[in-house]
């Protein structure tokens, strides 16, 4: 955090966001399109790549405009900005791909209310020049996605048998359908925050014990 | 067109439960939900937002459909959403200024809580009248709440049990919201 106020990017600008502050594991922002999407992979990563895109077009344009923007009306600003890049997207996705747009369905247009992008937008492209918010950007996106990804693997390979919708265990495998179903993500993700929390609090104690050890 | 209005109420709050089983309106799901007593108001001021943002939505799409300018809904409907929300601040803050340092940084933002965004855009999709519109926003409202409040009830219950240190935090929220999800997967097909 103290690297803040210095203007030259980093490899931290860039790494911050895929794990020290991964937005979806560690701040749990922007929660609604990672538990909602993510039943498939394919899915998962389309949504993180639209994502990423809308991060990174908002979060230069806003770092380009930061002198300009009024205190008072700011975050108005924000998400009109926002809602622009979403509804490109949009229309991008439809014309991509229109399963894909049935897939992901009004979660693509709820990008807009992603709280991790508003509050990227407030927090660090208001603040810092164009380029390094641009790079802090693609590490969020990048760690947005990989936690999308962590997720939807997880969820298709035990909910439907499937990774990428190749399959996987033949047709003897019988699904665990609740992973795909709603419950299931609260559930998977559950599961992951407590892998993470346990991989912190051993790494945590083995440090003590170093300590201990050297003393 | 065809859906009674006993159908959109019911599969609002319970079958298709914004929270539980579309996954709109995490944030404050999981942030507020810490105790009953900010739980209950933040439900009831998302269900007011959802109430306004549902009627001005639906008048400002008959505009946007009038003039064929469709591509700025988002943009219309979040503009329109953000003042809603600016709008039951100021009251809040006139009112009751207790709750709204308790409620804090949550109240803004209900402008990015996707369950109001996307009961606007789920109701222009669906296609629905003025009437049914109010309902579903009042059922959206109401399964909001339920969800809310149901989750502080268990949050509280949680906080004076002893657990493994590693669940301390978001994840046991998690695990809890997935059993609540589950069990409101029973009332799937009510109402049908």
């Amino acid at each position: 955090m103290s690297k803040r106020s210095n203007d030259s990017i980093t490899w931290g600008t860039f790494s911050e966001g895929l794990w020290r502050d991964n937005p979806v594991f560690v701040m749990l922002l922007g929660m609604c399109p990672v538990l909602a999407v993510t039943n498939s992979a394919i899915n998962a990563l389309a949504m993180g790549l639209a994502t990423t895109f809308v991060l990174l077009a908002s979060g230069v344009l806003i770092s380009l405009l930061r002198h300009s923007i009024p205190k008072q009306v700011r975050i108005a600003t924000y998400i009109v900005i926002i809602a622009t890049f979403v509804t490109i997207v949009d229309y991008a996705i439809q014309a991509i791909s229109l399963d894909l747009y049935n897939a992901l369905g009004a979660f693509i247009q709820l990008i807009v209310a992603n709280c991790m992008i508003l509050g990227r937008a407030e927090a660090y492209a208001s603040r810092n020049r164009p380029l390094k918010s641009l790079t802090n950007a693609l590490g969020m996106g990048a760690g947005f996605t990989i936690a999308l990804l962590c997720l939807g693997v997880v969820r298709e390979v035990l909910g439907a048998g499937s990774l990428f919708g190749i399959d996987l265990f033949g047709p003897r495998f019988e699904p665990w359908v609740v992973m795909i179903l709603p419950a299931g993500g609260f559930i998977v993700l559950g599961a992951w925050l407590l892998l993470f929390e346990w991989i912190k609090q051993r790494k945590e104690r083995l440090d003590l014990e170093a300590a201990a050890e050297t003393r | 067109m065809t859906e009674s209005l006993s159908f959109i109420f019911l599969n609002a709050v319970l079958a298709n439960n914004f929270v539980l089983a579309l996954f709109l309106g995490l944030c404050p799901f999981l942030g507020v939900s810490g105790k009953l007593d900010t739980a209950i108001p933040m439900g009831l001021a998302t269900m007011f937002v959802m109430l306004v943002s549902s009627v001005c939505a639906y008048l400002i799409n008959i505009v946007l459909v009038t003039f064929e300018i469709e591509f700025l809904r988002l943009i219309a409907y979040i503009a329109v959403i953000a003042s809603a929300v600016q709008l039951v601040e100021m009251a809040l803050k006139k009112l009751s200024p207790a709750l709204f340092r308790s409620l804090g940084i949550f109240l803004p933002l209900i402008t990015t809580n996707c369950a109001i965004l996307g009961l606007a855009l789920f109701q222009t999709f669906k296609e629905y009248n003025f009437t049914q519109s109010l309902v579903y926003a009042i059922g959206a409202g109401i399964g909001f709440i339920l969800a809310i409040v149901l989750m502080a009830g268990l949050r509280e219950k949680l906080e004076l049990s002893t657990m493994p240190s590693i669940t301390q935090g978001a994840a046991v929220s998690l695990m809890l919201g997935g059993l609540l999800s589950l069990s409101f997967m029973g009332f799937a097909g009510l109402g049908g």
